[in-house]
């Protein structure tokens, strides 16, 4: 290749920029985290674990925290039940409707969270769900169907038809068949967007917004704390967030890149 | 496989219930919403009917049209900049990167962030951008300035900054897709009659690029115009979005007419850009097998 132009110097300056505009907010949260200090401003004021010994003894905040990973766990698991079942007929089956079906469980992943909060509210008071942390993971796992489904069709379509055959060729049963061809193909999958589901239900604000009651989620706890005011003991919380975050980004999408081709 | 009598058990078997969980959680919940739009409000109770006065107060009284053209404009903005930051960023993954394993690591630590922590994510700009925030603090201890400004924050370039902050790897990923996906073989054969790089991108990544334009644009657009976070952590006074005028209809002002009225509009206009964005796409994609 070619020296590069100038526009193309340009592009890759500006490349190179978003990308580091991507990062310093979160090593911004990070260093602060550590910062002996009330206000985030420079100079830093010297390194502490005051905010993380904050954080660990404000009880609020832990069980916000602990009804966060409940409400995640449960909503995982009814999305990745649900979505599976889902993603095969969807995969095996003809039937009318179909297209209308997967438009459908795809809309909350694109339409704001807001709508699909205020719609849930609705439904909720009108059939008499109070607002609670289980309508909370109801609403999760409903929005959340589309992730499961589509990453899960997409390694089913990738999957060789003929081993199926196979399976049946030989007498195997289509229970025996789903447990011992298909599962171990698509297992990869289903952890993967399990964990999807997991961090973008353990993030939800809007949904969560409006289906909880008196018991409040992580991002809850945080979203109204912040309307009062900021205080370091969030840096704290938000990088051991990121932190988290980042191990289970990393082991979500190894599992979901295919590293054998059937 | 079609559904025959001998299919039909195990495929019902199958689907019965994530068909009854979506119809029952997702379907009927926008229905409800919907018909909840057309009810009226008599304080502090709620009438069913079948009425449009909700509509009409949403597209006539300047209390919501202002907030609506503004939240538009903000969108319009964030949709803007995340194309402005985002092209050069996905060109420069697939075209001047050289090697895979870089270019995916690149990738991934793109859309890494959007799976970080949405909230904290908006958060930062707050202790970034506030008046005694880290980039004024930064900007007075290296004598720049001499006092903290309070311009930074609680405005709606704020509010643009930070939304275009999120939303940019929504932009990156179907464009790196769409430009990793146009044949080498065509940029050879512009190169090879001569026309200059900056034509070839030009006349030939540009324009095969554009369904990862729109896509991403929709994207952006629609995510930006339904946010309510980045309004109440950095917008100012005049930062109110179509999101907070739904927060508040549902809480203070307690009117779930006119607010599920509102949800409606929100939902019309974003099945309306998808549906147009999928229709440009098909309209301008070019077969490049």
């Amino acid at each position: 290749m070619n020296a590069l132009r100038w526009w193309q110097k340009g592009m890759v300056g500006v490349s190179l920029a978003v990308l580091a505009f991507l990062y310093l907010p979160i090593v911004i949260l990070v260093v602060f985290s550590f910062n002996d200090s009330k206000v985030t401003s420079f100079p830093l004021a010297g390194f502490t674990l005051h905010w993380y010994e904050a954080f660990l003894s404000n009880e609020q905040m832990l069980r916000a925290l602990s009804n966060s990973l409940v409400v995640a766990s449960f909503a995982t698991a009814l999305s990745v039940v649900i979505g599976v079942a889902a993603a095969l007929a969807l995969d095996r089956y003809e039937f009318p409707g179909k297209r209308l079906f997967q438009n459908a469980i795809l809309l909350p992943l694109s339409l704001p969270g807001i709508v699909t909060g205020i719609a849930m509210l609705n439904f909720y008071k009108q059939i008499g769900i109070p607002q609670s942390l289980t309508a909370v993971v109801i609403g999760h796992a409903t929005a959340l169907l589309g992730v499961v489904v589509s990453q899960v069709m997409a390694r089913l379509a990738k999957l060789n038809r003929r081993q199926l055959e196979a399976s049946a060729d030989l007498g195997a049963t289509s229970v025996e068949t789903f447990r011992r061809v298909t599962l171990p193909a698509i297992r990869s999958s289903i952890f993967g967007s399990a964990l999807l589901c997991f961090t973008l239900s353990f993030d939800e604000i809007p949904v969560t917004y409006f289906l909880t009651g008196r018991e409040v989620t992580l991002p809850i706890y945080i979203y109204s704390t912040l309307r009062r005011g900021i205080t370091p003991e969030i840096n704290a919380v938000g990088t051991v967030i990121v932190a988290v975050s980042f191990v289970l980004i990393i082991l979500s999408v190894t599992l979901l890149r295919d590293r054998r081709e059937s | 496989m079609t559904l025959t009598r001998r299919t039909l058990a195990s495929f019902l078997a199958l689907f019965s219930l994530p068909l009854a969980w979506v119809l029952l959680l997702l379907v009927v919940p926008y229905a409800i919403m919907i018909s909840v739009g057309f009810w009226t409000r008599q304080f502090p109770l709620f009438h069913p009917d079948f009425q449009f006065g909700n509509y009409v107060q949403i597209f006539s009284d300047p209390q919501y049209t202002t907030v609506i053209v503004r939240t538009l404009k903000i969108a319009t903005f964030v949709t803007l900049g995340a194309v402005i930051l985002g092209y050069p960023l996905a060109y420069f993954l697939v075209f001047t990167v050289r090697s895979a394993a870089l270019r995916n690591l690149l990738y991934m630590s793109v859309i890494v962030p959007l799976w970080v922590s949405y909230l904290l994510r908006a958060y930062t700009w707050k202790i970034i951008l506030g008046t005694d925030g880290a980039l004024n603090s930064l900007l007075v201890s290296t004598g720049i300035v001499d006092a903290p400004l309070d311009i930074f924050l609680y405005n709606q370039t704020a509010m643009v900054i930070t939304l275009v902050y999120i939303f940019v790897p929504f932009m990156v990923m179907p464009l790196f897709t769409v430009l990793d996906n146009i044949p080498r073989r065509l940029i050879e054969a512009s190169e090879d009659l001569g026309v200059g790089p900056f034509m070839t991108f030009w006349k030939v990544i540009f324009p095969l690029s554009l369904g990862g334009v729109i896509a991403g644009a929709t994207m952006t657009f629609c995510l930006a115009f339904g946010d309510f976070v980045a309004p109440v952590l950095v917008g100012g006074p005049n930062g109110t979005m179509v999101a907070n005028l739904l927060q508040t209809q549902f809480g203070t002002a307690l009117n779930w007419p006119l607010g599920s009225a509102l949800a409606t509009v929100v939902l019309a206009l974003v099945l309306v850009l998808l549906q147009l964005s999928m229709r440009l796409d098909r309209a301008g994609r070019v077969d490049l097998a």
